[in-house]
């Protein structure tokens, strides 16, 4: 008999392309999304691959994808689906807002009674990079919480992974239900099959408004940083050396 | 006026320099603030309290000290249950950690248990009226947004590296407090502890990174990059995606968007093309030197100085001669 079935919540954003040239929207207050191509965030992705592994690997399961956002993110949740998630819950709003706290808050509200055995996040998303999401929700829920982790098992009842610390790492283990965010190492996302989409289609995508309750962290200003100045090459190799220690020491300063 | 909490992250029992940095945004904070304390709280194996006096000579007024034996690794659910017991004691307009692993994982669970608002990996924090109002660099680096958070209480990470930790000397009156949880009955056990890279400070904390790339051709290579960071002396060793997929390297040494996040004074690229992913995580450090055979690789439109080049031929030539320049003074 393989492991018994896991129900996994993956919980993803929908965020631009990171090699975008970004320019800034005329309200100021945001990018401009004119343009620029969306995708299941990256940390998210490699969520969505884990969830399906842990479950291809158990045999039955469920994995229920959900984000918070306008409809929009309906087409990343049918991506989800069509890697191989069995349905998808978009908890709908006009726009995602900048307070993690409201967001996990309505995370929460759905997640509670669902049942899961796992809630997967990405340890951050590319926009906003704040890591809050995940963390706040698991504690909204008082389950444990084990982040940035780069390897996740389940058997019987329980979790293993390796957590990535700042140049180290450890190996943990937790008890189920529990919440997990994915950092880089768990596995790459697949691409969907052609069967994967025709499938994702007949799949249920159920939307419903999200509770965010108060919004207390707004966006006053988005601009786009100085530029570097223009790189400057000094030299062709070895010789170069000469000049490149002069130039650290008398105008960097950092030798 | 009102007094602001901060964590002051160790690491075995020696103080951070982000928590001296945090300490230095609380102080500033609280200035701000018409002039209320700072709150320092640390935790760790039984001795950390001795940091106390160096949080007070960067500007804490008390320093909460919590020592139990099973604190020697970070435990989270006891940390964030200590600090939020703390907070909600009451005359606190904001928590303020670093944006550090620990920090990553406190900060969420202090917004929750305070029901506060929450901004994370900050470089500026200012007050406006009864609001608070922070810069923080999001889309890895590519826009700045500024924040408002309101909410008479605020959780607030700062960036390692982007405040100046500032003497402001106090003599800070220290307080010894029990953990408000147990920290040995965490629900998360930590089985073994996988060391990095021993002697060499953190990528968040060195001041100068020497990172290498697939230029190098080898996982031997590699220590050309070692050799170059100790010549430095207070170098720490970084790496691109490429160098850890295939195992030269292990994952916790990349630097990138999907990596570590690092603004050293000094960073020296070595054999790295400069893709967008990697420039994500290193374009705000200060200097930037490039060693590279492609004329035309991208790493070259961000570096201060570069060297068209083989790095198998270059490097060894700059640890000479950065070891010459650092014995000449
Ligand atoms: C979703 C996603 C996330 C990613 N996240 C990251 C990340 O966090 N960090 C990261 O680094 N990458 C990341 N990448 C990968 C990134 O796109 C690049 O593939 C990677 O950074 C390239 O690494 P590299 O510069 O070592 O290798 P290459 O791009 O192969 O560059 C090698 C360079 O070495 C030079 N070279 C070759 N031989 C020599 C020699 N003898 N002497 C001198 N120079 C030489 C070449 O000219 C070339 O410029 C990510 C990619 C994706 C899609």
């Amino acid at each position: 008999m393989g492991a018994p079935a896991v129900k996994i919540a993956v919980c993803i954003k929908r965020t631009p392309d990171s090699e975008s040239r970004f320019r800034i929207a005329s309200s100021g207050v945001a990018i401009d999304e004119a343009g620029l191509k969306f995708d299941i965030d990256d940390f998210a992705g490699y969520a969505v691959e884990a969830a399906l592994q842990i479950n291809e690997k158990g045999g039955g399961g469920e994995t229920v994808v959900v984000a918070v956002g306008p409809d929009s993110v309906q087409e990343s949740l049918r991506k989800a689906m069509s890697m191989g998630a069995d349905r998808a819950v978009q908890l709908k709003v006009d726009s995602v807002p900048a307070d993690g706290l409201a967001v996990a808050k309505a995370l929460a509200a759905e997640l509670k009674d669902g049942g899961y055995d796992l809630i997967l996040f990405g340890k951050h998303a590319f926009d906003t990079s704040a890591g809050v999401v995940g963390t706040a929700t698991a504690e909204l829920l008082g389950l444990p919480c084990v982040t940035a982790v780069s390897q996740l098992d389940v058997a019987s009842g329980r979790g293993s992974a390796r957590r990535e610390l700042e140049g180290a790492a450890e190996l943990v283990e937790f008890p189920l239900p529990a919440v997990v965010t994915i950092d880089e190492g768990v596995a790459r996302p697949r691409y969907p099959s052609l069967k994967g989409i025709m499938a994702a289609k007949k799949k249920p995508l159920e939307s419903k408004p999200a509770q965010l309750g108060a919004v207390r962290v707004s966006v006053q200003k988005a601009e786009l940083p100085p530029e570097r100045p223009a790189g400057r090459i000094i030299g062709e190799g070895a010789s170069a050396v000469p000049e490149l220690v002069r130039l650290l020491q008398s105008e960097a300063k950092v030798l | 006026m009102a007094n602001v909490l901060v964590y002051a992250e160790t690491r075995g029992a020696a103080l951070r320099k982000l928590a001296l940095e945090a300490v230095t945004a609380a102080r500033a904070l609280a200035d701000a603030s018409g002039g209320g304390e700072v709150h320092a709280l640390v935790a760790g194996p039984s001795g950390v309290g001795a940091a106390s006096e160096q949080l007070g000579a960067y500007g804490a007024d008390v320093v909460y000290v919590v020592e139990h034996a099973a604190l020697s690794n970070f435990e989270r659910e006891s940390i964030a249950a200590t600090l939020a017991d703390r907070a909600k004691q009451g005359g606190y307009r904001a928590v303020v950690l670093g944006f550090s692993t620990q920090g990553r994982d406190l900060g969420p669970r202090l917004a929750v248990k305070l029901d506060a608002p929450i901004a994370s990996d900050v470089t500026e924090i200012n007050v406006a009226g009864d609001a608070i109002v922070v810069k923080h660099p999001g889309y890895a680096n590519k826009v700045l947004v500024t924040l408002t958070l309101s909410g008479s209480l605020v959780v607030l990470s700062v960036r390692p590296g982007a405040i100046t930790a500032k003497q402001a000397a106090r003599s800070a009156r220290v307080e010894s407090i029990q953990p408000a949880v147990d920290p040995s009955a965490s629900r998360v056990v930590v089985k073994q502890v996988v060391e990095g890279a021993k002697g060499r400070p953190d990528l968040g904390e060195a001041p100068v990174i020497v990172a290498g790339g697939r230029g190098l051709k080898a996982a031997e290579n590699f220590k050309l990059v070692e050799e170059l960071a100790d010549a430095f002396g207070n170098a720490a060793v970084g790496a691109t995606r490429a160098v850890t997929d295939d195992g030269w390297r292990p994952h916790s040494d990349q630097i990138g968007q999907t990596g570590r996040q690092v603004s050293p004074q000094l960073y020296v690229a070595i054999g790295i093309s400069g893709a967008i992913q990697h420039l994500a995580g290193m374009r705000t450090s200060k200097t930037i030197v490039a060693i590279n055979k492609d004329k035309d690789a991208p790493i070259f439109k961000v570096a201060d100085y570069g060297i068209v080049g083989d790095v198998l031929e270059v490097v060894p030539a700059l640890t000479t001669a950065v070891k010459a320049a650092r014995a000449s003074h």
